[in-house]
């Protein structure tokens, strides 16, 4: 697992991450390529069954990344995305997965050092927290069938 | 007379009248009953026995009852609503009145969640105003809240409690109305503390010709300490303890604020005696019924008539 | 409506861990709008099973299916083509839904969700609160249309009693009083007279001590 690359799922909402995400990009300030970002009209689009069907397909790591609070464009679709991700979060302790690997992040569409600083970062955590449990299990399953 | 109750003979003599209370054990030991019931022996005309008090398991008031009855005291039965339905209620009437229990007092009880067994399905199959008019019925129909005849129907003193102090105010003696309307011949009410409010009480009682209908026993509670006092203040439901009270037993040290609150209740006694309307007095001394003979002496309410 | 819940996680696994091929039937009605069981949460609740099977490297399938009334014969007709198919009935659809669909498929084992709560109301988004406990024999036309059986912690018919703190009731100060509010309510309407009617015992055998009850509507039948 030395060379492990985490998957990581970042839905960005178009008025802010994924603006700071573009900004980051033609400052060519560097974040790893590990961030694979989907690009939301509002956070308060992106419904548990998103986060979890990322989950489901092998995300190591999901974060949702909207306005700041009290910020959004919508009123209040950050927060909606904020109460959606705890109970996301809720739903991977109850199945004994770590919670960290899902976060709720907010920035403004100026900040692309913080959008690098936090793709860094997460990607970092990620990296500690090794691969997603379905990942693992699959690995030991096809060493298995290998000896 | 309605009954052999000698309650009801006090009262209708005109004397005040004097109750306390006395709650069973939490296991089977007839011995505290009696130890806590001969305390109050002379200085009272009738004890409440509890029911399951603040919903936690004792022996029944019944039983309990019966033990005091054997010393040759006058046990009420208290009875709730919480843990029976109308069947048990009625038999377990039938059972202490067989026994020799003729006076008791009917609740609707603490909720389960304050007992030690919050679990519990609370029964709640009548409430209390529901109670008094069954054993009213029982008594003077001689007939099963069913609608069946009894055979030599028991003959209880009936009596509810009051709250003067719990919200909505005004309901407070609608409230009371009510339960004289069932059929309560006796009220004993929660612990007075602000007497101001409690004379108010009796005013509109008094102006609705209530007092006539119904004998008030003014309920009494002597603070232990200023502790105590806040604690009822604070986490007691429907309690009103003004804070000159709590003031005055903090005012004093430690060691001299149980006398200070029996202090308290005795000027309460005496200045409540004069109200109109009160026919008498519960003094409820909570594990410390060895005072109250001193407090019924220091008011001038012993001894007790002899009837 | 009806309002549920949705069962912890642990004891749904537990329910269906012998099984691989599991139908997940949600509903259309109260639990949809209770977000317990309808559509949206039958898809949450397969993704975390899933999530849950491929955690131990096992795979599971889960057909979805929302009916739109589990209660009804006439649609649970609907799982007809899906049932052989499967080994076991996950359904998402309070205690009625859950026993039409087991008396119909009596081969295959059905197992709840979530957990039927009450009869409530929406009080505002997110929140229900229980407002009636189906006595069978409506007070609400004498108590100012606020009910005391289902309101009233101790069910009082003539209360309040003496528990009440700031109007709230003893039991939680979060709780309304049911009588103040039914006070409240009568002085309102100018009805205040009616409080002091002693309201007589209940007959509770409309409310279930007759043994489970049942509307039989013969101008309906077919």
């Amino acid at each position: 697992m030395e060379n492990f690359e985490p998957e990581i799922v970042a839905f960005c909402c178009h008025y802010c991450a994924y603006t700071a995400a573009d900004m980051a990009g033609s400052k060519h300030i560097y974040y790893p390529a590990n961030v694979k970002i989907i690009r939301v009209p509002c956070t308060g689009k992106v419904d548990t069954i998103h986060i979890m069907k990322a989950f489901e397909k092998g995300a190591d790591g999901v974060y949702v990344a909207g306005c700041l609070e009290g910020d959004c464009h919508f009123k209040n679709g950050n927060t909606r995305a904020k109460y959606r991700v705890e109970q996301v979060q809720n739903i991977l302790k109850d199945l004994g997965w770590e919670i960290e690997r899902l976060e709720m992040i907010n920035m403004s569409a100026g900040m692309g050092e913080r959008f690098a600083s936090t793709a860094l970062e997460f990607t970092k955590k990620i990296k500690q927290l090794g691969p997603s449990p379905i990942k693992i299990i699959n690995t030991e399953k096809h060493q298995q069938v290998a000896d | 007379m309605k009954t052999e109750s000698r309650l009801e003979k006090i009262l209708a003599s005109g004397n005040l009248a004097v109750t306390s209370e006395c709650g069973p054990p939490r296991g089977a030991l007839p011995e505290k009953v009696k130890e806590k019931a001969s305390l109050l022996k002379d200085h009272v005309d009738a004890v409440n026995v509890t029911d399951n008090q603040t919903a936690m398991v004792r022996m029944s008031s019944w039983a309990a009852g019966v033990i005091i009855k054997q010393m040759g005291m006058d046990p009420i039965l208290q009875m709730v609503t919480r843990d029976r339905n109308r069947l048990a209620m009625q038999s377990d009437i039938i059972g202490a009145y067989s026994l020799g229990i003729n006076t008791m007092l009917c609740l609707s009880g603490d909720h389960p969640k304050f007992g030690d067994h919050p679990m519990a399905k609370g029964v709640f199959d009548l409430d209390s105003v529901q109670l008094v008019q069954m054993v009213k019925k029982m008594r003077d129909e001689g007939k099963f809240q069913g609608g069946a005849d009894i055979q030599n129907p028991p003959k209880m003193f009936v009596g509810a409690a009051a709250n003067p102090f719990a919200d909505p105010f005004e309901l407070r003696v609608m409230r009371l109305a009510k339960k004289i309307k069932a059929g309560a011949d006796f009220i004993q009410t929660q612990c007075i503390y602000n007497l101001d409010k409690f004379e108010k009480y009796m005013k509109m009682v008094c102006d609705r010709g209530l007092d006539k209908q119904v004998y008030i026993l003014a309920g009494i509670t002597p603070m232990k300490s200023a502790g105590m006092a806040r604690y009822m203040k604070n986490k007691v439901p429907g309690m009103d303890v003004p804070d000159e009270i709590i003031k005055r037993l903090a005012g004093v040290s430690k060691e001299e604020q149980p006398e200070e609150g029996i202090k308290i209740a005795v000027e309460s006694i005496q200045r409540l005696k004069e109200v109109n309307g009160v026919h008498g007095f519960h003094i409820m001394a909570i594990e410390w019924e060895e005072k109250v003979p001193q407090i019924v002496e220091k008011t001038g309410l012993f001894p007790r008539p002899v009837i | 409506m009806i309002t549920a819940e949705q069962k912890p996680l642990k004891e749904i696994i537990e329910y269906i861990s012998p099984y691989d091929r599991i139908l997940l039937v949600g509903c259309n009605e109260c639990v949809t709008v209770c977000a317990a069981g309808g559509r949206k949460e039958v898809g949450l609740l397969a993704s975390a099973l899933n999530l849950n099977c491929l955690k131990q490297g096992r795979t599971i399938d889960i057909k979805e299916i929302t009916l739109e009334r589990q209660c009804d014969p006439e649609y649970v007709e609907e799982l007809v083509s899906e049932i052989d198919r499967a080994d076991a009935i996950l359904s998402m659809a309070c205690g009625c839904g859950v026993q039409t669909i087991a008396e119909r498929y009596k081969e295959k084992p059905v197992f709840p969700a979530v957990n039927t709560k009450f009869m409530g109301a929406s009080v505002s988004q997110g929140i229900w609160a229980e407002r009636c406990q189906g006595c069978g024999d409506c007070l609400l036309g004498i108590t100012g249309g606020i009910c005391p059986v289902a309101r009233c912690s101790k069910h009082l018919l003539n209360g309040p009693c003496g528990g009440t703190s700031n109007g709230m009731c003893e039991i939680d100060p979060d709780v309304d009083c049911a009588w103040r509010l039914i006070w409240e309510r009568l002085k309102a309407l100018g009805m205040e007279k009616r409080y002091e009617e002693i309201m007589e015992a209940k007959d509770w055998r409309p409310a279930g001590g007759g043994g489970p009850r049942k509307i039989v509507r013969e101008d309906l039948s077919l």
